[in-house]
């Protein structure tokens, strides 16, 4: 792909909105002409802001926006290409259909004959053929939303910018307007940026999603590369449903997690810390003595089209999918097929801090102080009166010596009183990990801690994290 | 006896009967009467004969439209950077702009007036400016208020659809707001209008003269003529009728539309 096949472009962009919290966190982006783009991630994720931002509602406290390699970053939205369908339409209340479609041509000043075809035209396009003398409040939130579409598609914007459309139709207006928008992509050939926190939407729709969550860019990729090779858990259990286990590499193409060794596509080497993933139509229910590994149903729910069965093996908990039901108590076996377990290296970053030591030889991090004994940090060290001296009796200068604490988030547990742990903070994430939950705990000063804890906590509660004193791991920098 | 809810409504019927029935019938009364007490409508037949009558309503119209469309002016766009401006409490700095109403209403206009004085040297030398201006200041809170809540009610999302639809700043005023806010405009017209017709107040205390419809009225008064005093009474009542039967309906027609885009 060239260089001018690129229509838009985010370079570093961040986004704040009171100096402080970065909404949009040094995001970089491109997207080519006539593709179906869909920023997809949690309520708060800052999707919604990146398109505001693209179409000029918003403009980025730091970094640029090329359209066709020319920054409009400061442009008004008056003066861009580009065209907005609002979540709640946003039609003009004081005007007619016509009207409501033909603003945009009429501000540009063309012809009558002109505006009445192209309205014509826009409005065989969205089905709704002879509803120019209708009044906006006449029309229903499907028809609603079909002019939105309308409004914005008649000007031809070489960008239509789509910030959750569908979100307040029901189901199957839904579904069928999610086609509808498909099809119109097809036929315009215009790119089409759409905001969702729908997967399902995500992945009927696009031709390219961005996930993201927190600010920040998760993963690029087509809905098959999303789904089925997720780049880290968070998009893995984001998008559909998700067994998610803590475990190693044993060998080449060898992963190793709920006490078993299964063979899996993806290689990293020996003993790297993982985490793995299996969709549940991928764990495959065979008789126990097939299995890999075998379990215990203890829930089986019908869903439709199939049943999800629950499955318990000792302390892990396996979901997979099945045509009939299986009643609780029930032994299986469990088999998984190499390409059905996607592996991704356990991120080394985190829990990693960075304090500096003081002149009382605590060590001072963002949002906690420690006092250990600073001496064994130090190569042959030892303590007099508060100064540390080496082998040789010379005093060592350690004030402002910086040192990265580090410690496992299965030693750390959540409390909810905010005095017990060293640090306190409103848990952001929970990802269920078979036998326990995985949650990120972030503090006032924004830093993240990962704990893992068996007990289920909620989004949002303000927890305080409890780390013993001796697991917790010092090193000097440098 | 059994109570019932309408049992309630008592105290507000004798209320109305005795302070707004009976004394409008006795407005009425003195009105169509002539002194000799029979009936007569000579008193009709001067108001529209007596060019010092007809010179008055004239004033006092112009004086009116001046004072609601100076408040207009000044009002809307101090209502719209109240309703859409970045301000967290809004609300609050509303208040401080409606505050002067709290203050005794004799008070503000000496005051006023002081300062012209000391500004003009003389109050008569810009009688007309000076009463729209005091009268001006007096209303302003009425014009305000409507203004702020129907503006603060108008859907950011629509006026960045305009803009994104490419239309500039000032299309966006005239082409949407305006006429997305006509329900206050109205209503704020109409709350200045009236009362700047028949304020009589005001104008004593800046100008003490009886060029207006209210000071007319409380001239014949004082000159004991109470039939043709009531006259004008009935026809500035019959005006008033006229000009709220008509704002209503222009806002019954605007809020038709609003309403039904909220279902």
């Amino acid at each position: 792909m060239t260089e001018n096949n690129t229509i838009i472009e985010l370079k570093s962009i961040s986004k704040s909105f009171d100096g402080t919290t970065m909404v949009i966190d040094n995001l970089n982006l491109e997207i080519k002409k006539g593709e179906f783009v869909t920023l997809l991630g949690p309520s708060g994720c800052g999707k919604t802001t990146i398109l505001r931002m693209i179409g000029g509602f918003e403009t980025p406290t730091k970094g640029q926006i090329f359209l066709d390699g020319q920054d409009i970053s400061k442009l008004p939205p008056n003066k861009r290409p580009i065209n907005t369908v609002f979540q709640k339409y946003a039609l003009f209340p004081s005007m007619n259909i016509y009207d409501n479609i033909a603003f945009g041509l009429k501000i540009k000043k063309l012809d009558k004959k002109t505006i009445d075809e192209k309205v014509k035209r826009a409005l065989e396009i969205v089905d709704l053929e002879g509803f120019e003398k209708r009044g906006v409040a006449t029309l229903s939130g499907g028809q609603q939303q079909r002019i939105a579409i309308a409004r914005a598609i008649v000007n031809e914007p070489e960008i239509l910018l789509l910030d959750e459309p569908l979100g307040a139709l029901d189901y199957k207006m839904r579904k069928e307007m999610q086609l509808e928008l498909k099809e119109m992509h097809r036929e315009l050939g215009i790119t089409f940026i759409f905001v969702t926190h729908d997967q399902e939407e995500a992945l009927t729709m696009s031709d390219k999603i961005v996930v993201m969550a927190d600010g920040k860019i998760q993963q690029v990729g087509t809905p098959e590369e999303i789904y089925d090779t997720p780049s880290n858990v968070f998009v893995a259990d984001f998008i559909g449903e998700s067994n998610i286990f803590n475990g190693k590499m044993t060998g080449s193409g060898k992963v190793k997690f709920c006490d078993t060794e299964f063979e899996c596509v993806d290689d990293y080497p020996v003993g790297t810390k993982i985490e793995a993933m299996v969709r549940p139509e991928n764990v495959h229910l065979v008789p126990p003595s097939e299995g890999m590994l075998t379990g215990n149903v203890y829930s089986s729910i019908f869903k439709g089209i199939y049943y999800e069965i629950l499955i318990m093996h000792g302390k892990n908990e396996f979901t997979a999918q099945s045509q009939k039901e299986i009643p609780a108590g029930t032994e299986v076996g469990i088999s998984i097929d190499p390409d059905g377990i996607h592996v991704v290296p356990y991120n080394i970053n985190k829990n990693h801090y960075t304090g500096i030591i003081d002149d009382e030889l605590k060590i001072r991090f963002v949002d906690f102080s420690v006092k250990i004994d600073v001496a064994k940090l130090f190569d042959q060290a030892t303590e007099k009166d508060g100064v540390l001296y080496d082998n040789k009796g010379e005093a060592i200068d350690t004030e402002g010596v910086k040192v990265d604490a580090y410690f496992e988030p299965e030693i750390a547990d959540l409390s909810d009183s905010p005095e017990d742990g060293i640090v306190a903070g409103h848990i952001i994430s929970i990802i269920y990990k078979g036998d326990h939950y995985s949650y990120i705990v972030r503090s006032r000063n924004d830093k993240d801690y990962y704990v893992d804890d068996d007990w289920l906590w909620n989004i949002g509660d303000y927890v305080s994290v409890i780390v013993p004193e001796d697991k917790i791991e010092y090193k000097l920098i440098g | 006896m059994k109570f019932t809810r309408s049992k309630l409504a008592i105290p507000y019927i004798i209320y109305m009967i005795l302070f707004v029935v009976l004394p409008l019938l006795v407005v009425c009364y003195y009105a169509f009467t002539g002194k000799d007490g029979k009936l007569t409508m000579d008193n009709f037949r001067l108001f529209f004969t007596n060019g010092k009558t007809m010179g008055t309503l004239f004033y006092s119209v112009v004086i009116a439209f001046a004072t609601t469309v100076f408040c207009l002016i000044l009002a809307y766009p101090t209502a719209y950077i109240l309703a859409k401006g970045p301000f967290k409490r809004s609300d609050v700095l509303l208040v401080v702009f409606v505050m002067p109403m709290w203050i005794n209403f004799t008070l503000r206009i000496t005051a006023l007036k002081e300062v012209l004085s000391l500004l003009e040297g003389n109050l008569a030398y810009y009688p007309f400016f000076n009463t729209v201006l005091c009268m001006t200041y007096d209303f302003m809170p009425f014009m305000i208020m409507p203004l702020y809540n129907s503006l603060s009610k108008l859907d950011d999302n629509v006026i960045e659809a305009a803009a994104d639809l490419g239309a500039r700043p000032i299309q966006i005023l005239f082409k949407l707001v305006i006429p997305m806010s006509m329900p206050g405009i109205i209503s704020g017209v109409t709350m200045v209008f009236l009362p700047a017709m028949t304020n009589y107040v005001v104008l004593d205390m800046v100008y003490n003269s009886t060029f207006i419809m209210g000071s007319l009225i409380g001239s014949y008064f004082s000159s004991y003529d109470w039939h043709n005093g009531s006259m004008i009474s009935v026809i500035l009542l019959m005006l008033i009728v006229i000009i709220t039967a008509i704002s209503s309906r222009l806002t019954k027609d605007n809020q038709g539309k609003r309403g039904n885009v909220a279902i």
